[in-house]
């Protein structure tokens, strides 16, 4: 009976959840924060912060990576925007069965495709490097970009864009005022989800540029696997994950008076 | 409608349109002259084309056939951005990206006008619909009151020649409609523009308008006054649709003088033929009813009675069987035995445009004939061979409706319901697309499929 009653509750059912993210993202979160302000021995100390100012390296290595990110995100605004407008545009079922193909890239691995890029560029003789890099980002993230985009412009009610060729608006105009207005939701939804994993990516960058460009994921990467620079690697992470929070926040308070943004 | 003598008068003219959407068609044959300054009401029940036909006059669809002018001049293939009507959504549709101010200056700042201007305008019209001191609120802020309020003055600001109005007021309770209505209706008379106001709700539609244009299926019933949409209707469709009505089934006997409910009534209607296949109609306000007495012309007896507010409403059997809706100022009780008088002007009588079913067909051979999409039997009929087309004729009652399509020789769907006093008078529209009538006892609804029967006996067949 008592068993019984307790399965009954529905808040209960949430205790499984609950175990699993203190496990598995609280806890690791907190060790991350612990590490980060602790020398090898164990005592407190800012010292892990401090190399990362003065260590010009990670530091170029960090700003080269959100360089990185930034022109990958515009080319993918700049390649997906339109590519979601015209989607949203053409008829239901043909719409479909292209952001279908559009989509269906996501469902390799991420791995695999930037395998596949190199591949591609031995086939056609060109050298990899930073050129690459930046063709496997947009290539890897852009149906991210299209798909929030594609959703928001989809649901944008026919009658604002019939009120506005109404009120005189050409359909230059409408696009302007209304539909390019009506669709920053779902831009600032593709922006974080393209920018922010761009930023820590690390087996990407080191497969399409044969490790020559390094991007601030692999310098984590690299110290965390060292038993002696952990402390240090768990610093970075956490001042990527403080970027990513206020990144987040910015944008979501940005995007909430506009609501309904794609994926977010 | 006849052609206008002089077209200069019209500054909309709706010149024989017809709307197809793929194989179904919305609008048939549609003429309609609208004069300057003019508010003008399309009414008609839900999926009668009347925003269609909105929606071809502003420009968002385009027509199949047809033309549309505007101050003379032919506007069919202009789009909608260079047409100088606005439009007031029945969603309002206003931009949620924009607070008020910005929605109602989205027109005057396409047009590069001055920013003095635009804020002297928005605030001319803010006033004008009452919304003084909400310039900077988001519209999703405001009751659906303000938001209508906002649309209109967004529509207006413009100054449009035309104001189309979708169904403006349906999304609002109805105190607030009512208090709408007035405000229009003053607007309308304030500003001199010319007001197209499409609406289900003929309550609306006479408190409104100066001219009522009453649609069915796609097609134009009447078009006129108010008073005499309601004190005049042309058919029963229009006289059921507008306000509460008796519609029976008379017999002209002679100038002046009508036979229903098997009593000879004085009325003020002529030039019909003698016995002449009649409808009448009678508004329930118009039925005298006082306690049974020698002198008058009908009795019967009370079946209900509902206060109303202002009047009771009863519905009276009269002695041969004939239900009467009827509203009085007096009660009378539930049974009781009652006397009616009606005056003559109060009986309007509408010419029938049927009599019976005429339908046509093809004969399969001799005892078989092709109609209604369907294989009907028949009786051999001399000089009538298999392959000839033929019109068979069916009268109303002949026509049986069954519940389950498999029992009829076809099938369609009831799609209009006319009470006539002691029977219903039905449209049943077939799965082919015509029309027939039945006149029958029993009580379907509206939308209900059936199956339609028809006895060999009661066809008459001709040929082609």
């Amino acid at each position: 009976m008592k068993l019984k009653g307790t399965l009954m509750k529905r808040s209960n059912w949430a205790i499984p959840y609950a175990l699993f993210l203190v496990l598995f993202v609280v806890l690791p979160l907190l060790l991350i924060g612990v590490y980060a302000f602790r020398t090898n021995t164990g005592s407190f100390t800012l010292v892990n912060f401090t190399k990362f100012v003065q260590q010009t390296e990670t530091l170029n290595t960090f700003i080269y990576s959100i360089g990185i990110a930034l022109i990958t995100t515009c080319l993918c605004i700049l390649i997906g925007y339109p590519a979601a407008y015209i989607l949203s545009n053409s008829e239901l079922t043909r719409g479909r069965t292209l952001v279908m193909l559009f989509i269906l890239p996501m469902w390799i691995n991420i791995l695999m495709r930037s395998l596949a890029t190199v591949a591609l560029f031995d086939f056609m003789h060109l050298q990899l490097g930073e050129g690459a890099l930046i063709f496997g980002l947009v290539y890897d993230f852009l149906p991210f970009m299209i798909y929030p985009i594609y959703n928001t412009i989809q649901k944008i009610d026919k009658s604002y864009i019939e009120a506005a060729q109404d009120l005189g608006a050409t359909r230059t105009q409408v696009f302007t005022k209304v539909i390019f207005p009506l669709s920053v939701p779902g831009i600032v939804s593709g922006i974080m989800m393209v920018f922010l994993p761009t930023i820590s990516t690390f087996a990407i960058s080191e497969i399409l540029t044969l490790n020559n460009k390094r991007l601030f994921g692999s310098i984590i990467q690299d110290n965390m696997m060292m038993s002696d620079t952990m402390n240090y690697g768990a610093a970075l992470s956490l001042i990527m994950l403080i970027i990513i929070a206020i990144t987040t926040v910015l944008s979501s308070s940005d995007s909430e008076e506009l609501n309904e943004g794609g994926l977010i | 409608m006849t052609v206008p003598a002089d077209e200069k008068d019209y500054i909309i003219e709706v010149d024989h349109v017809s709307k197809s959407f793929g194989d179904k068609q919305v609008l048939d044959d549609i003429s309609l002259f609208v004069r300057k300054g003019e508010f003008v009401t399309i009414l008609g029940p839900s999926g009668c084309g009347k925003t269609t036909l909105l929606r071809l006059l502003a420009g968002f669809t385009q027509v199949s056939e047809g033309s549309i002018r505007l101050q003379g001049q032919d506007i069919t293939a202009i789009p909608p951005y260079r047409r100088p009507m606005n439009t007031v959504f029945q969603r309002y549709a206003l931009f949620p990206h924009l607070n008020v101010y910005e929605n109602i200056a989205f027109g005057l700042k396409l047009k590069d006008t001055s920013s003095e201007e635009i804020d002297k305008q928005v605030r001319r019209v803010l006033k004008i619909v009452g919304m003084t001191d909400y310039e900077e609120r988001a519209v999703d802020s405001l009751s659906g009151g303000q938001q209508q309020r906002v649309a209109i003055a967004r529509a207006i600001v413009n100054r449009p020649q035309v104001l189309l109005l979708d169904e403006p007021l349906a999304a609002l309770d109805l105190k607030m409609r009512k208090d709408m209505q007035l405000e229009l209706k003053q607007m309308h008379k304030e500003l001199g523009i010319t007001f197209i106001y499409v609406t289900h709700d003929q309550e609306e539609a006479l408190t409104m308008s100066d001219t009522i244009v009453v649609m069915n299926k796609g097609r134009i019933q009447q078009i006129g006054k108010p008073t005499d949409i309601y004190n005049e209707p042309v058919n029963p469709f229009v006289a059921d649709f507008i306000g509460d009505s008796n519609i029976l089934n008379g017999i002209m006997k002679q100038d002046r003088l009508v036979q229903f409910m098997y009593h000879d009534f004085e009325c003020v209607d002529e030039g019909f033929q003698p016995d002449e296949h009649v409808d009448v109609v009678i508004r329930p306000e118009d039925i005298y009813i006082m306690p049974r007495n020698n002198s008058a012309m009908l009795n019967g007896t009370v079946q209900s009675c509902i206060f109303k507010g202002v009047h009771y409403e009863m519905t009276v059997i009269t002695d041969h069987g004939y239900e009467l809706l009827i509203q009085d100022y007096n009660q009378f009780e539930v049974g009781q035995e009652v006397s009616l008088i009606i005056k003559p002007s109060d009986i309007h009588v509408m010419r029938k445009e049927l009599n019976s079913n005429r339908i046509d067909g093809t004969m399969a051979d001799a005892t078989h004939v092709e109609m209604l999409g369907g294989t009907f039997e028949c009786l051999p009929t001399p000089g009538i061979e298999a392959g000839q087309d033929v019109t068979v004729t069916v009268q109303f009652p002949k026509v049986d409706l069954m519940d389950y399509t498999d029992e009829g020789a076809a099938s369609g769907t009831v799609s209009f319901i006319l009470y006539k006093g002691n029977h219903y008078h039905l449209t049943i529209t077939t799965d082919s697309g015509e029309d027939i009538y039945a006149d029958t006892q029993d009580v379907w609804d509206d939308g209900d499929i059936v199956g339609i029967r028809i006895l060999p006996e009661d066809m008459t067949i001709q040929a082609r």
